[in-house]
């Protein structure tokens, strides 16, 4: 076990899951940058998926609680777009006044770069005299903000859900991701309650798991996954997991210079206590706000401790009942 | 709320707001709130966020019945083996055959609820398709594949005396193996994302082994005759105290994980628990040598101690699940003490400070 936990096998930074897991030569890590800060709730994801992937419907609810009826990742949701509305002042809401979305759109990289960043540095000090803490009322609606983000198994470096599974069923793919092979799957449901994301669930009607397979059947392809392929704002933003911690780190540093404080990666640190996500995003507020665990730790990382404490405590009832008939010793009563 | 260092501007996102009853269309707010069906949330003081008051983690999908009793007679078989075979080395045969049957029909009964439990029951032999050490239940599912024949060995030869010199050793080996499937169901529940279990995962051990060798012990004064009984009344309490221990360290140690062992299903069955096996320890140490209808009356208040300890914490974890409190408090308390520990460390490398 020590040696497990010398090379980060349980816990801890790991740089190279899948070699760890036997491929000699693989592809780069692959997954996923989710944006929240341009994720406009269309749900399309959740349709592409649900098409590409033939996932059954998931109940036709309405929960009253906003535009979000899907809820939450389950055995038939494998991208859920949560809707969170805030009646938090903005803090400096990004003047795009100056971008050129046509010269964007044509694919000229700087030609509005320059102008909003400076819109950007205007902004915020204009709006610093307003009383930020009064929440505006228009027409007595005081709904301001509108928190949308696609949410999705994030193919932990450790995952627990594939760690704990007795099967062998869950396993590591050559691009770092983490699928259910349904052909194995017993239903032990184990998988379950260990994900710290809550994400993989049993299908009732069918009593095995399933959950986001990163679209390895389009992977090995080389097209990337269907929810990538359809967010109509990059929102959800697919690659090599080095390239996209590049770009996020880029965009949250975008994102606070122009004045959104609240911007913050997720997922992304290596040495987190799942030892990063293969999938990550950008949010704008609190991970739990989300519904995302703001420290997730795969449950395996305590896992010698338990067997520790485990073999302990076996001994000491094997050792305590042996005491029990060396005290009252052997039975002369005939 | 300290990501950003400004707790007060920022708990006005949670604060109360006027006008929750909005029709719908409004939509709910995010918070504490629990928007679903317009129930408020019953717990408001709690300060933490959450997306709509729902789940952070997923709640074990097990039925109680099959898992916690799983617990209950894995628990009963394994410490039960090791009576077995204590009875059979002290000359206590009545006893030894009993314990060598309850833990066979035990550990049958037990691997028929793993087998009910699974969503295809038909694939339980993937099982054993690979070992992996880091999976308790795949460790669980080898370890129950050798003690279970031996268990069962043990019982049938004693019952039908042949091949005296393989029960010995099917006995020997089913009281070395036992202890551990008694302990390993700690470990199973432990290694999970759900509160109530992960983070109590230094004391589930010995809540329990304490609980087994109860339940074993009950089971042997109910058997026994009188005269053998002595290490049963022993183990009884010593299981007894064990699990009380336990029980009473681990609520300490988890602070506000540990209200659902506390409240609700769970808090009902661990306090049922508690009272019934302190009952049958306490009745079968001042009458388990005297009275044969004592003696069983302890020991079924002791097995049915056990049996509440596991379904008690196995209620306790499915409501830390469901709960986000559980997930999302002792996280941003451990990512507070990480910060305060940064800045401590920060200051007291500045030279100025």
């Amino acid at each position: 076990m020590s040696s497990l936990i010398g090379r980060n096998l349980l816990a801890g930074a790991e740089p190279d899951p899948a070699g760890d897991a036997g491929y000699g030569d693989h592809p780069p890590r692959m997954g996923f940058f989710t944006d929240t800060s341009v994720c406009i709730g269309c749900k399309a994801c959740e349709v592409a998926c649900k098409e590409w992937n033939a996932v059954p419907e998931d109940g036709l609810e309405l929960t009253g609680m906003s535009y979000d009826n899907t809820q939450g990742l389950s055995a038939d949701t494998w991208r859920h777009v949560a809707f969170v509305e805030q009646t938090r002042p903005l803090p400096a809401a990004p003047d795009h006044s100056g971008v050129d979305v046509f010269a964007l759109a044509a694919g000229e990289p700087d030609g509005s770069a320059a102008g909003a960043r400076d819109s950007h540095s205007a902004a915020p000090q204009a709006q610093q005299g307003a009383d930020l803490t009064v929440v505006p009322s228009p027409d007595g609606r005081t709904e301001l903000r509108w928190l949308m983000s696609s949410d999705v198994c994030k193919h932990c470096t450790h995952a627990a859900c594939l760690d704990v599974c007795p099967t062998g069923a869950l396993f590591r793919t050559e691009f770092g991701t983490v699928v259910v092979q349904e052909d194995v799957c017993n239903g032990c449901g184990y998988c379950v309650p260990a994900c710290p994301y809550g994400v993989i669930d049993q299908r009732p009607s069918d009593g095995r798991v399933f959950k986001c397979t990163l679209c390895y059947d389009r992977l090995g392809d080389g097209m990337e996954p269907a929810c990538a392929k359809a967010c109509p704002t990059d929102s959800i933003q697919f690659g090599p997991l080095e390239e996209l911690r590049e770009r996020a780190a880029g965009r949250v540093a975008q994102l606070q210079a122009a004045g959104e404080s609240g911007a913050r990666l997720y997922g992304e640190d290596p040495d987190d206590g799942v030892g990063g996500d293969g999938a990550f995003f950008l949010l704008l507020d609190e991970p739990e706000v989300y519904g995302l665990p703001p420290d997730p730790v795969v449950t395996t990382r305590d896992l010698p401790s338990m067997w520790r404490h485990a073999a302990l405590a076996a001994g000491g009832l094997l050792g305590g009942l042996a005491a029990a008939f060396a005290v009252f010793g052997t039975d002369r009563k005939g | 709320m300290t990501v950003s260092g400004s707790g007060v501007g920022r708990d006005g996102v949670y604060g109360e707001r006027p006008g929750r009853e909005a029709p719908g269309g409004q939509g709910a707010r995010t918070g504490r709130r629990r928007g679903r069906k317009g129930e408020q949330l019953m717990v408001p003081e709690a300060e933490f966020g959450s997306y709509y008051g729902r789940p952070v983690i997923n709640a074990p999908t097990w039925a109680p019945l099959d898992i916690a009793g799983y617990f209950f007679l894995g628990g009963l078989a394994g410490a039960g083996s090791v009576l077995a075979a204590g009875a059979q080395e002290t000359g206590r045969p009545v006893m030894a055959r009993a314990m060598k049957v309850s833990s066979m029909a035990a550990i049958s009964a037990s691997a028929a609820a793993l087998v009910h439990d699974l969503g295809r029951p038909e694939r339980f032999a993937n099982m054993l398709r690979v070992l992996r050490p880091t999976s308790p239940m795949s460790v669980g599912s080898w370890l129950l594949s050798v003690y279970g024949p031996a268990a069962g060995a043990a019982a049938v030869l004693d019952a039908t005396g042949k091949l005296p010199r393989v029960g010995r050793a099917a006995t020997a080996a089913a009281a070395l193996l036992g202890p551990a499937v008694a302990a390993y169901t700690a470990v199973l529940a432990a290694d999970t994302a759900v509160p109530a279990w992960h983070e109590a995962h230094r004391e589930l051990p010995f809540v329990f082994t304490g609980s087994a060798a109860a339940a074993a012990s009950g089971m042997a004064l109910a058997v026994s005759p009188t005269a053998e009984n002595g290490p049963a009344v022993a183990g009884a309490v010593l299981g007894t105290v064990l699990e009380s221990a336990a029980v009473r360290r681990m609520e300490q140690r988890l602070g506000m994980v540990a209200e659902p062992y506390r409240e609700g299903t769970g808090g009902r069955l661990m306090r049922a628990a508690k009272g019934l096996g302190v009952a049958g320890a306490a009745g079968a140490a001042l009458f388990g040598h005297r009275s044969r209808a004592a003696a069983v009356v302890s020991g079924a208040a002791l097995l049915a101690g056990s049996a509440c300890t596991r379904f008690g914490v196995f209620h306790a974890g499915v409501a830390s699940a469901k709960d986000p409190k559980y997930t999302v408090v002792p996280q941003r308390e451990r990512l507070r003490a990480r910060e305060q520990e940064r800045q401590r460390a920060a200051a007291a490398a500045e030279p100025g400070a």
